[in-house]
C-alpha cells in the first residue's frame, strides 16, 4: 500500500525483450531446450516448426519459416518492400542500426507482408519477426500493415496477421504511436466491408501492437505459452513491487480471461486456419 | 523554452486538471458513470454538457487534486474499464448525434495485474478502431500530459489540440532515456530529441492547434485560457458539424493515414 504514495501507476509502450522462448544458440549443432533441458538437433528444429519434440515448447520462429509452414508451397508473393525506414526524429545511430539489421536478418523490416494461399484459398498475410528490433512498430511496420489491410479490403480478401512485437518503436517517437491509430482505422474499414480478419498472437506480443491490430481480430488465435500483454511483466513488477502470479500474461491466461478464442499448437495451425477460412467462404 | 521546462510545467502540482476546465468551459454537466461491464473507473469522467448552445458529450481524464482523490482516480491512469466507459459514452453520442470533446491528461494507461486481466490492450485497441469511424465530430485537447497509448485511446479525433505547455509522447522522457540511453536520469538532456512539445508536434502534423498559456502561469489566469478554449471549441465544432458524415469520417481516416514517410 505504501508504494502507492511514492509512485503513480502508469504504463507507456515499451519494447520488452524477453528471451525465454528463444531457441537461439548460434554455435554447435545441438541446442538444449530451456524448458525440459532435452538436447535438440538444430537442423531438425526447422522440420519440427521450432517446437521441442519432447515437451512441445514453442520457440520463436522467423517470418520466412512461418510463411513456409502455413502457406501452400510457392504461393507467397511478398509486397510493399519498397518502403524505406525514415529517421524522422533524426535519432542518432538509428539509420546504421536499421541497415545492420537488414543485412543480418535479410528482412526488409519488422514484418513481411503479401498474399499467399492456404489449401487453395487466397489470403492477405502479414508475419512479424521479433529479430528485427523486437518486431517494434515504426512507420514502416504500420504502413505495411495498413497497405496490406487496404489491399485486402479492395480485393475482398481475408487478412491473417501473426504478431510478434515488443510494442512501439522508440526511435520513431510519436510517429510510432500514430501507427496504432492508422492500422486500427484500416482494420475497421476491412471489417465494415464484411471481411474476415484473423490474428495469431505469438511470443511476445506486447505494447502498442497488442493495443492496436493484435487485439482486433474477428478471431484471435494464440500459440501456447506465448507472452501476451499490454505492459511488459518487468514494467509491471517494477511498478507494483510485487511478484507476478504464475502463468501471468501467457496465452493460457488470456484465454482464461476471455481475450483469446483458441490456443493452437503450431502443428495444427495450418489446418485450423484453413478450417476457419472455409467457414467464411 | 526548453522541452524539459515544459515537462515540469505539464506535471506541476497546481496545474489545473480536467474538472476545472469542465467547470468553466461547459454548462449543465451531467456525469454518467460506468462501463456496463465491470466498474466505474474514476480516472475518466464522462457525461453530457452544453458547450454554449451545443449539446455535447465530454470525456475527460482526471488526475485528482488531494491525495485521497488522486488515489481514487489512480492518478489519472485509466483502467480498461475507463476506456470502455469512454467508448460507451462515445457510441451514445453518435446515436444522439452529439459532438464529442475529450480532455487528455494522463501519464499513461494503468499498469497492474487487474489492468492486464481485464484486457488493457484490447480496450485501447477497441477505442482506436471505433473512434476512427464515429459519425460525429471529435476534438481532443491535451491539457497536461499525453502519455502514450493511454492518451491516444481518447485522441483518434478530427482535430487534436495542445496547451502550450502540455506534452504528448510515446513514452515518458525518463522511460525513453532508460531504454535508449540505459539511464533514466538523462531525461532532461535527451528530451528535446523526443519531440514532445506542442510546437514539435504541430510541425509533425500530430496536432492542429496550440492554445497559448499566460506567461504568469496557467493557474494564475485560468479562466482566461479556458474561455479561449471554449470559443475555439465552439467555432471548430460548428465548422465540423457542417460536413456530411462520410466526409467527416474520411477526413479523420486521412488524418492518421498521412503518418507515412518514404
Ligand atoms: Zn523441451
Amino acid at each position: 500500500m505504501k508504494n502507492i504514495f511514492k509512485k503513480t501507476h502508469y504504463i507507456q509502450l515499451t519494447p520488452n525483450p524477453k528471451n525465454t522462448n528463444e531457441a537461439n544458440v548460434p554455435t554447435g549443432s545441438w541446442i538444449k531446450c530451456p524448458n525440459c533441458h532435452e538436447l535438440i538437433y538444430k537442423k531438425a528444429l526447422k522440420d519440427s516448426d521450432f517446437v521441442c519434440g519432447s515437451c512441445k515448447k514453442h520457440f520463436r520462429m522467423d517470418a520466412e519459416s512461418r510463411l513456409d509452414s502455413i502457406l501452400d508451397e510457392g504461393t507467397f508473393l511478398e509486397m510493399f518492400t519498397e518502403l524505406k525506414t525514415v529517421n524522422v526524429l533524426n535519432f542518432k545511430g538509428y539509420d546504421e542500426k536499421i541497415k545492420a539489421l537488414k543485412t543480418k536478418t535479410k528482412l526488409h523490416e519488422g514484418i513481411m507482408t503479401g498474399t499467399g494461399k492456404i489449401e487453395g484459398r487466397e489470403v492477405a498475410i502479414g508475419v512479424m519477426d521479433s529479430r528485427f528490433l523486437m518486431g517494434s512498430m515504426g512507420a514502416v511496420v504500420g504502413e505495411k500493415v495498413t497497405l496490406l489491410v487496404e489491399m485486402a479490403t479492395e480485393a475482398l480478401l481475408p487478412v491473417i496477421i501473426y504478431t510478434a512485437s515488443g510494442g512501439a518503436r522508440m526511435q520513431e517517437g510519436i510517429i510510432s504511436l500514430m501507427q496504432m491509430a492508422k492500422t486500427s482505422a484500416a482494420i475497421k474499414r476491412h471489417s465494415d466491408a464484411g471481411l474476415l480478419y484473423i490474428t495469431v498472437l505469438t511470443d511476445p506480443t506486447t505494447g502498442g501492437v497488442t493495443a492496436s491490430f493484435a487485439m482486433l481480430g474477428d478471431i484471435i488465435l494464440a500459440e501456447p505459452g506465448s507472452l501476451i500483454g499490454f505492459a511488459g511483466p518487468r514494467v509491471i513488477r517494477d511498478t507494483i513491487k510485487q511478484e507476478l502470479p504464475d502463468g501471468f500474461q501467457t496465452a493460457e491466461f488470456l484465454m482464461e480471461h476471455g481475450f483469446v478464442d483458441k490456443i493452437v499448437h503450431r502443428e495444427d495451425m495450418r489446418s485450423t486456419l484453413s478450417g476457419l477460412l472455409k467457414m467464411h467462404s | 523554452m526548453k522541452a524539459w521546462d515544459r515537462v515540469l510545467k505539464a506535471r506541476k502540482k497546481d496545474r489545473p486538471t480536467s474538472l476545472e476546465y469542465l467547470d468553466v468551459i461547459f454548462d449543465s454537466f451531467i456525469e454518467l458513470h460506468g462501463d456496463r461491464l465491470y466498474s466505474d473507473d474514476k480516472a475518466i469522467v464522462g457525461g453530457l454538457a452544453k458547450l454554449g448552445d451545443i449539446k455535447v458529450t465530454v470525456i475527460a481524464q482526471e488526475k485528482g487534486k488531494k491525495l485521497k482523490d488522486k488515489m481514487a482516480r489512480h492518478f489519472g491512469s485509466p483502467l480498461p474499464d475507463g476506456y470502455r466507459k469512454a467508448l460507451r459514452l462515445m457510441k451514445q453520442a453518435e446515436k444522439f448525434n452529439r459532438p464529442i470533446i475529450c480532455l487528455i491528461d494522463t501519464q499513461g494507461a494503468f499498469c497492474g495485474i487487474e489492468a492486464e486481466e481485464r484486457g488493457q490492450g484490447e480496450a485501447i485497441a477497441r477505442n482506436l478502431y471505433e473512434m476512427s469511424a464515429l459519425k460525429v465530430p471529435i476534438i481532443s485537447i491535451i491539457i497536461g500530459e499525453g502519455g502514450s497509448g493511454g492518451a491516444l485511446a481518447l485522441a483518434v479525433s478530427d482535430e487534436v489540440w495542445m496547451l502550450e505547455n502540455a506534452i504528448y509522447s510515446i513514452l515518458s522522457p525518463e522511460g525513453f532515456a532508460s531504454i535508449l540511453y540505459k539511464d533514466g536520469s538523462k531525461a532532461p538532456l535527451i528530451v528535446d530529441e523526443m519531440k514532445i512539445t506542442a510546437n514539435d508536434l504541430l510541425n509533425l502534423k500530430v496536432i492542429e492547434k496550440i492554445i497559448d498559456e499566460p506567461e504568469e502561469g496557467i493557474e494564475v489566469h485560468f479562466d482566461q485560457t479556458a474561455e479561449v478554449m471554449k470559443k475555439a471549441l465552439i467555432e471548430k465544432i460548428e465548422e465540423l458539424s457542417l460536413l456530411d458524415k462520410t466526409t467527416l469520417v474520411n477526413r479523420r481516416y486521412d488524418r492518421y493515414r498521412q503518418f507515412t514517410y518514404e
